[in-house]
Parts: structure tokens; C-alpha cells; sequence
């Protein structure tokens, strides 16, 4: 084992653990419902992850194998910056593989290949609150939610209806869990809401700035709101990945150079890695 | 149930409301039955307790002591403080509408006002956005607002409009029961009298109960058919609208209405 003798096993103390743990408990009692909990300081500022880091901190153990993804890539800052932080605080190994992996903490994308039950999703969530931007008060959104007053949220989708003629909202798409809750899925883009429901795996979710926590139960119901003559879409490209020429997974449009030249590729590379290596073979 | 229910029981049955802010008192012993279809203004000066009376009835603020209850549609009078929480807002955003003197506290300025007129319906239940629009269009045109000014935010809107959104966003769900604080104040007289001309119809053809509190005793004379004149949290004097202006028993009535400028 190569775990540094300074820290303790993944970085948070064990009674903090347990405090979070806790809070993971409730919220998958409570699917979709926003549990306050003591969010610490990490070594990282706000908006990196640090909700996230200390979900996996919790639910981490020894034998555990992490896969870390940015954007659906291994090899971004954000990515690696946190594998090596488990790596080195933890000494659990690590994996860019979706299938090896027995936990996954992701930002902005669920990846293409489908999860298993033994698999555990953390998501980093900058704000948890879905009402937030249509009612600032906390204890008024705290109180929608308890009376399921959720009006307001088709506020919001009626408002990009008349302005763009459909629902323009593309990431961050609010979604109704287990038919109670309305919960933010964290800002992943609305092509893959379909897949959290009914999802074989357990999802949470960690916002460490506004220090809550929120999970989705494995084979939980999640439902992306619309309208009934505005249903919910997910977007399409014309193209395949330039890659691996997937015509099913998510696309990132990258410049390759001055001149306007561009491609379109997978944004997942484990999935896109995986079909190119087979197909190449 | 039965048909005649309807009529047989007040709207609003108010019994020894009081409350107090620590010493100072707002609002003392006061009662009184409203009808369905009638209109009542609350009258008096700055401070004599008329807007806290208001909130209480609306369930905005506790009382100390008394009872207000509702004839609810489907199970009668019901105490509005007994009820719960959820119960409460559930009236708020269906049977009952509440219309504020500055629509900045009753409009969502940063939302069009198409959705400003959606959200009632919308909270309960509305799922079908073209249905949706049909009725903001539809009640933009009974409020004389410009429906081509549907995508538009209210704070583009001049005050008398926005006073306007405001009215055709809380009547949208066709509530029973319409609390308004001044609902004129600061407008300049043009835009008032429209506005009066327009909520007397409304009035009128909704068959609204209203419980209007103003200063303004023209407000009161176009509008109400009873009158309560408060002073100091009391209740002075009340009685049909005509009558207490005309005729005024009460010292402070008197100088009340002997106080109004005559243009």
C-alpha cells in the first residue's frame, strides 16, 4: 500500500465520515430530497468538487476501484487532479474503465456505457437547489419543496418556450424523482436524463458549497418535466463520432484549427477509446 | 352539496380578530360577515391597523386572538387558522387572490408576463403550454393589457399595466375572494379611474367577494357596497357605503369626510 502515513484512509477523518454517511442514508430514504449536511474545507476551492470529493471519501472503502471523469474524460484537470488526490490519500486503485469501476464521480456526464448495481455514481453538484434561480428565499424554496408547490418550475420551461419557440434548457434539467421530488440532476446535459431513471446503480449527489447532499436509489422512477404539447427531448446530432463513428453517445464539437476546421467526437473516452481499440483491431 | 349552501352562508365569517406588536396595538376585537358577491373597504388613516387587519384575514399574519372562517367550496366554514399550512396556500393560489398596492411585492418582475399570468394555473396543474398562453392572452385582453406585450417583462410596463398584470394574474384561477390593499395607490388619477372602471366590472361580472382596504374615500364610494372606518386598531363605525358617507355618526367619520378635497 502506498497510503501516505499523514493522512487518514481518503483524506476526511472518521467521524466526519460517519457524519456524512448519515446524510447519504436520509437521502436515499428520501429520493430526491436535499439533506443539509456539514460540508468541510477540502483541499480544493469551491466549485471543483469538493461535494462530491467528500461523498466518495465516504462511501470509499479498500477495496473499492475509482473512476474519475470531467466533462465524460479521464484525462482532464479536474479528473486526474481528484484520482491522484484518492490515489495518494486513499491508495485505492484507480481506472478510467467504466466497467471497473466500483465507484464513479463524475462532472457533467453520466457515461455512455450502462451501470451495474454494484456500482455507485457521485455527482458534483454546484447548486442543488432547482428553484433557486426563480426563488431566491431559502426558506420559501424549503417550503415549496415540502408542500409540493412546484409550479414555478414550469415557470422556468414556459419561459424558454415563448422566447426560443421549444425548451431551451440543455443542461441542469430538472427532473421530478420517485413522483415527489423535484431535483437539479447537477449541470449534465439533458441527453442523459433518460438515464437516470430506473438507473441499476446507486446515484449521489454531493454540493459542497451549499452543503447538501441528495441520491437516487437504484430503479428509481425520474421523470424530465415538460409540457404536453412541449414533451421532453434529448438532443441529436447528425453526424457520427469522428473517432469511433458512434451514432448513439453524446458529442463534443472540437476546433482543430484556425481556419474552422472542426470534428465531432465522443465526450466519453472511455466509450469512445473502447469502440476505436475494437474496431481498429 | 347542496345548492342553496351557497348563498345561505357568509364568504368570510371574522370574530374578535385582534393582534398586537408587543405594546402596540394593530388590529382589536374585529368582526364582521361578508357575503359572497360583496364588496367591503376597510377605510382610515396611515397606521389605524387597516393593512394588518387585511393580512390577518388572508392568513399573512397570526392573529393574537379570533377567528376568521371561510366557506370553503366543498366543506363549508373552516376556520382559516386552523387550517394547515399546505391547506392555506392551496387557497391562496385557487379560491382566494391577494392584490398588493406596489406590484413588484405581487408580480415576478423578471419573468414575462404571459408566465406572470400562467403561474396560478400552472400551480395547479396546467400542463399544456398552448393552453396555457390562450388564457394570459385571453385575460390580457379583459385587463387591457397589450397582448402583443405578452412576452415582455412587467418592469417594462408602465405602473398602470403592471397594476393591471397583476389583477389578471390572480384572478386567472377564478378565485371566490379578493383581497386588495390599495390597489390604486400611486397611480395619477387617469390611470385610477380606469383601473376603478376596470375592477368594478370585473367585480361585477366574476361575482367577486372583495375586501378592498384604501384611504382614498372615492375608492371606497365607487366600489364598496359596506364600509368598516378604522382608528387606532377599532373598528368606529360601519355601515352601507352611501350611509357612512353621506350621513357620518362617528366624530373621526365626520372629519374623515369633511377632509376630502373638492376639486
Amino acid at each position: 500500500m502506498t497510503r501516505g502515513q499523514t493522512y487518514n484512509f481518503a483524506y476526511l477523518d472518521e467521524q466526519t465520515k460517519r457524519m456524512i454517511r448519515r446524510a447519504i442514508l436520509k437521502a436515499v430514504a428520501i429520493p430526491g430530497y436535499q439533506v443539509p449536511f456539514a460540508s468541510r474545507e477540502m483541499p480544493m476551492p469551491y466549485g471543483w468538487g469538493t461535494g462530491g470529493v467528500q461523498v466518495t471519501a465516504s462511501v470509499l472503502g479498500h477495496d473499492d476501484v475509482l473512476k474519475v471523469i470531467d466533462q465524460g474524460a479521464d484525462d482532464t484537470t479536474n479528473a486526474v487532479s481528484i484520482r491522484k488526490f484518492f490515489q495518494k490519500t486513499a491508495g485505492v486503485e484507480t481506472t478510467t474503465e467504466t466497467a471497473n469501476a466500483s465507484v464513479i464521480q463524475t462532472r457533467h456526464r453520466i457515461p455512455e456505457e450502462e451501470l451495474r448495481a454494484d456500482q455507485i455514481l457521485v455527482y458534483q453538484v454546484p447548486i442543488p437547489e432547482p428553484l433557486r434561480f426563480l426563488e431566491p428565499r431559502e426558506t420559501e424554496t424549503r417550503t415549496m419543496h415540502a408542500l409540493e408547490e412546484y409550479g414555478l418550475m414550469h415557470v422556468k420551461l414556459y419561459e424558454d418556450i415563448s422566447r426560443h419557440g421549444h425548451i431551451a434548457t440543455t443542461y441542469a434539467y430538472p427532473v421530478r424523482v420517485n413522483a415527489r421530488y423535484i431535483m437539479d440532476p447537477s449541470p449534465i446535459p439533458k441527453f442523459d436524463n433518460p438515464k437516470m431513471h430506473r438507473m441499476a446503480a446507486l446515484q449521489l449527489f454531493g454540493a459542497g458549497r451549499e452543503k447538501r447532499i441528495y441520491a437516487i436509489p437504484p430503479y428509481t422512477q425520474v421523470h424530465s418535466l415538460d409540457f404536453e404539447d412541449h414533451p421532453f427531448e434529448v438532443q441529436q446530432w447528425d453526424q457520427a463520432c469522428a473517432i469511433c463513428g458512434a451514432e448513439v453517445s453524446f458529442l463534443d464539437e472540437i476546433i482543430t484549427d484556425d481556419a474552422g476546421g472542426r470534428m465531432f467526437v465522443c465526450s466519453d473516452t472511455d466509450f469512445c477509446n473502447k469502440r476505436s481499440g475494437s474496431t481498429a483491431a | 352539496m347542496n345548492g342553496s349552501r351557497e348563498t345561505d352562508s357568509p364568504i368570510l365569517l371574522a370574530e374578535a380578530v385582534s393582534k398586537a406588536y408587543g405594546e402596540q396595538l394593530g388590529c382589536v376585537d374585529i368582526s364582521f360577515e361578508l357575503w359572497p358577491g360583496e364588496v367591503l373597504a376597510i377605510v382610515g388613516e396611515s397606521g389605524s391597523g387597516k393593512t394588518t387587519l387585511l393580512n390577518c384575514l388572508s392568513a399573512q399574519l397570526m392573529p393574537d386572538r379570533g377567528s376568521a372562517r371561510y366557506h370553503r367550496r366543498n366543506d363549508g366554514l373552516r376556520d382559516i387558522y386552523a387550517m394547515s399550512e399546505a391547506e392555506r396556500r392551496f387557497l391562496m393560489r385557487t379560491d382566494w387572490a391577494f392584490v398588493h398596492q406596489n406590484p413588484r411585492d405581487g408580480l415576478r418582475m423578471n419573468v414575462s408576463a404571459g408566465a406572470n399570468v400562467g403561474e396560478r394555473l400552472m400551480a395547479v396543474g396546467a400542463r399544456h403550454y398552448g393552453d396555457i398562453r390562450a388564457r394570459a392572452v385571453d385575460w390580457m385582453e379583459k385587463v387591457e393589457v397589450d397582448t402583443s406585450r405578452i412576452d415582455h417583462f412587467p418592469r417594462t410596463f408602465s405602473g398602470g399595466m403592471q397594476q393591471r398584470l397583476q389583477i389578471a394574474r390572480n384572478l386567472v384561477t377564478g378565485p371566490r375572494l379578493v383581497f386588495m390593499d390599495e390597489p390604486t395607490g400611486g397611480l395619477d388619477v387617469s390611470v385610477q379611474a380606469r383601473l376603478l372602471d376596470l375592477i368594478r366590472g370585473l367585480v361585477t361580472r366574476l361575482q367577486l367577494s372583495v375586501i378592498i382596504v384604501t384611504h382614498d374615500l372615492a375608492v371606497a364610494r365607487l366600489l364598496a357596497h359596506r364600509m368598516m372606518v378604522m382608528r387606532d386598531g377599532r373598528v368606529v363605525e360601519q355601515g352601507l357605503t352611501d350611509q357612512v358617507l353621506d350621513d357620518p355618526q362617528h366624530a373621526y367619520t365626520q372629519l374623515l369626510v369633511s377632509s376630502v378635497l373638492q376639486a
